[in-house]
């Protein structure tokens, strides 16, 4: 019998749903700096070198020759590495990739993939350690998605590479070591806009987002000894969010922590208390509470860096200020 | 040169300068929303370097949108209908004058953001290779965009990879009211390929001859595979950066803008060359019968269609659409 699934690391899994996607359809295509070597995920020396393409250090050109090529017939994906760099493929991204289809009056498909990966707790410093997803949120056009386990790294990648409009696949990097089971399938796909209850319970939600999931598990361990028993959900895809999932996790519980690594202001966190407030007030029994980074710019010193993080003791004691 | 090749570079000349007044006049009665810049008096340089295209070619192009796709041989209607916010538009009102797109002739699309088109035809050539198609992409863009650091980043990728692309500037001269001399180190656009290992030339953009005979050779390199072409195109806008624009003091000296509208008009040179290779001046009124008449319906066409229905707006954002919270 052949093997169902598998254990590897989050990165593994990405260069494996990458490989998988490449080896399955000649019109997938990959774009980065340093591709061809070691790209987030693996080499792919075997492929086609016409579709593995190591660009010259030129974020906004192969970001934007990404959609030229995108609604040219080709299904790119654009290892863009660390999150940071994003910005300088902004424009390519914002205003060409989310809106030309909507601009063209739907004349084109853009089935582009952005590979950003967001390492941050590692002594990186501002210019190396942001967690962007929030600035895009507010692109209409796009869509988001943030894996937080192995699996899913695999299956939403490969349905964002499968989907017909341009997808962020943000990545946390401090989860591409950690391992977990990974179905082997080469149709499995995570289907993007629908989130995962990775715990059931009644007394509080904890709606965790990206690498928050572990930190919110482990809280909620800590939780039960307590006789606290926490509901607790991974959102997966931020655009669109799964407001059924948001909302149906309040019905059980009336109490909702909000954990989420990118800063405070205008957050993710801050839309789904939003919508909670909008939607689902009646259910409410306490006021939401967001554990998040504050509005600093990430320093170096990792004893002024690391305590800047949602981690599990914050989950734990904003859940107890709830009870 | 052939005469059916002239004729129909002729046409289309006469499209985009007839289409534009047209709009223009439908300017100043108020009957079309947004920004509107016109290309007028570039003429020869838009449909010569079109012309030396096939159909299934792609482009890209600028803000001044509107002769690139005419040039390409787009259907006059959709366009207009688009001017006026149409549903029958060619982007079905979601795009207006700056952002004509026309995928049945290979227009990919026009941005309003300066250079933003510049990387999305570098991304087409790239496909045309990876599925080895023989296609070739076109970027036109401004002396102005040449100035974005992306122009630099795709002549460098295009070079390195060979990319059947064609870099085509549109020198007028000025970036809205800029001139080319305040904002360049040195005048010349094409110099810039030299730095990347891309070839540049300059060319008469009031020549359709010129313009194509050098567009032609730039895709027949680009289809044997050996890579891009930067071509700078000398050429004068007549009218104001943008329509009913009106800049107090000037910053074009009049002697200039006459000289350009009395002596390198594109539309007579080319119609005088017309005669001069034997054309009757029947023949040539004819062909100026029919651009007039394609205006003409297009117009009422556009002026005819109705508007889209707002509710429409919710629609197209994506493929697979997705909840959208009102
Ligand atoms: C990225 C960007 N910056 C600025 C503008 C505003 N703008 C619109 S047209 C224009 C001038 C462009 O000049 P050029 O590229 O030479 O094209 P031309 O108008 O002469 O055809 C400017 C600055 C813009 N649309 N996009």
């Amino acid at each position: 019998m052949t093997e169902k699934s598998k254990r590897m690391t989050y990165l593994d899994a990405l260069g494996l749903a990458q490989r998988e996607e490449l080896e399955g359809r000649d019109d997938t295509i990959i774009i980065g700096e340093d591709i061809a070597l070691y790209a987030a995920g693996g080499a792919y020396g075997d492929i086609h070198p016409s579709r593995i393409r190591s660009a010259p250090i030129s974020e906004c050109g192969f970001a934007g020759m990404a959609v030229g090529a995108a609604i040219t017939g080709l299904r790119p994906i654009v290892d863009l590495t660390i999150a940071n760099f994003i910005y300088l493929a902004a424009d390519p991204i914002i205003n060409q990739a989310a809106r030309l289809r909507y601009m063209t009056g739907g004349q084109f498909k853009v089935p582009v993939t952005y590979r950003a990966s967001m390492w941050h707790g590692q002594a990186n410093a501002a210019q190396h350690s942001d967690r962007p997803y929030p600035m895009f949120m507010n692109i209409p056009g796009l869509k988001i998605v943030c894996p937080a386990t192995p699996e899913d790294a695999k299956g939403l990648l490969k349905a964002a590479i499968r989907d017909d409009d341009p997808v962020i696949v943000f990545e946390d990097n401090d989860l591409w070591g950690k391992k977990g089971d990974v179905p082997l399938d080469t149709e499995f796909v995570v289907p993007i806009g629908k989130a995962k209850t990775h715990r059931a319970g009644s007394d509080v939600s904890i709606i965790s987002i990206s690498g928050c999931l572990r930190h919110a598990l482990k809280a909620a361990d800590a939780l039960a000894t307590e006789g606290i028993h926490a509901d607790v959900i991974d959102l997966r895809t931020l655009l669109p969010l799964d407001n059924d999932a948001i909302l149906g996790t309040l019905a059980r519980t009336g109490r909702v922590v909000i954990v989420d690594p990118a800063h405070r202001t205008m957050g993710a966190a801050a839309e789904i208390a939003a919508i909670i407030v909008e939607d689902g007030f009646d259910m409410l029994r306490k006021p939401v509470k967001r554990v998040v980074t504050p509005d600093v710019p990430i320093p170096f010193s990792p004893p002024m860096e690391a305590p800047l993080y949602p981690n599990p003791e914050k989950i734990a004691a904003a859940v107890r200020e709830l009870m | 040169m052939q005469n059916d090749v002239q004729s129909e570079a002729y046409l289309r000349m006469l499209k985009i300068r007839g289409f534009e007044q047209a709009v223009t006049r439908l300017v100043t009665e108020g009957e079309v929303p947004g920004a509107v810049h016109t290309s007028i008096g570039q003429e020869a340089a838009i449909v010569g370097a079109c012309m030396a295209l096939k159909l299934d070619d792609y482009i890209s192009g600028t803000h001044r949108s509107h002769g690139h796709p005419i040039g390409k041989g787009a259907d006059l209607k959709p366009l207009m209908a688009e001017i006026l916010g149409k549903a029958t538009g060619i982007c079905k009102g979601r795009g207006g004058s700056m952002h004509f797109t026309d995928k049945s002739v290979g227009s990919i699309g026009e941005s309003a953001i300066v250079g933003g088109g510049i990387p999305i035809a570098t991304g087409a050539a790239l496909t045309a290779q990876v599925r080895n198609s023989g296609q070739v992409a076109l970027t036109f863009f401004g002396d102005g965009a040449s100035n974005e650091g992306v122009l630099a980043e795709c002549l460098n990728m295009a070079a390195v990879w060979k990319l059947p692309i064609i870099f085509f500037c549109e020198n007028n001269g000025y970036a809205a009211v800029t001139s080319a001399a305040a904002s360049h180190g040195q005048p010349d656009i094409a110099k810039r390929g030299e730095g990347y290992g891309v070839p540049g030339v300059i060319v008469d953009g009031q020549d359709f001859a010129a313009v194509h005979a050098v567009t032609e050779a730039a895709v027949a390199r680009a289809r044997r595979g050996d890579g891009p072409t930067l071509i700078e195109a000398k050429t004068y806008r007549f009218d104001e950066h943008c329509v009913g624009l009106f800049i107090k003091g000037g910053y074009r000296p009049a002697e200039e803008i006459d000289h350009f509208r009395n002596e390198r008009d594109p539309v007579t040179l080319l119609r005088n060359s017309l005669l001069a290779d034997g054309m009757s001046e029947r023949a040539v009124v004819e062909i100026e019968a029919q651009a007039a008449g394609l205006i003409e319906e297009a117009v009422a066409f556009a002026k005819e269609s109705p508007f889209p229905d707002p509710q429409e707006a919710f629609e197209l954002v994506h493929a697979n659409p997705i909840p959208i919270r009102r």
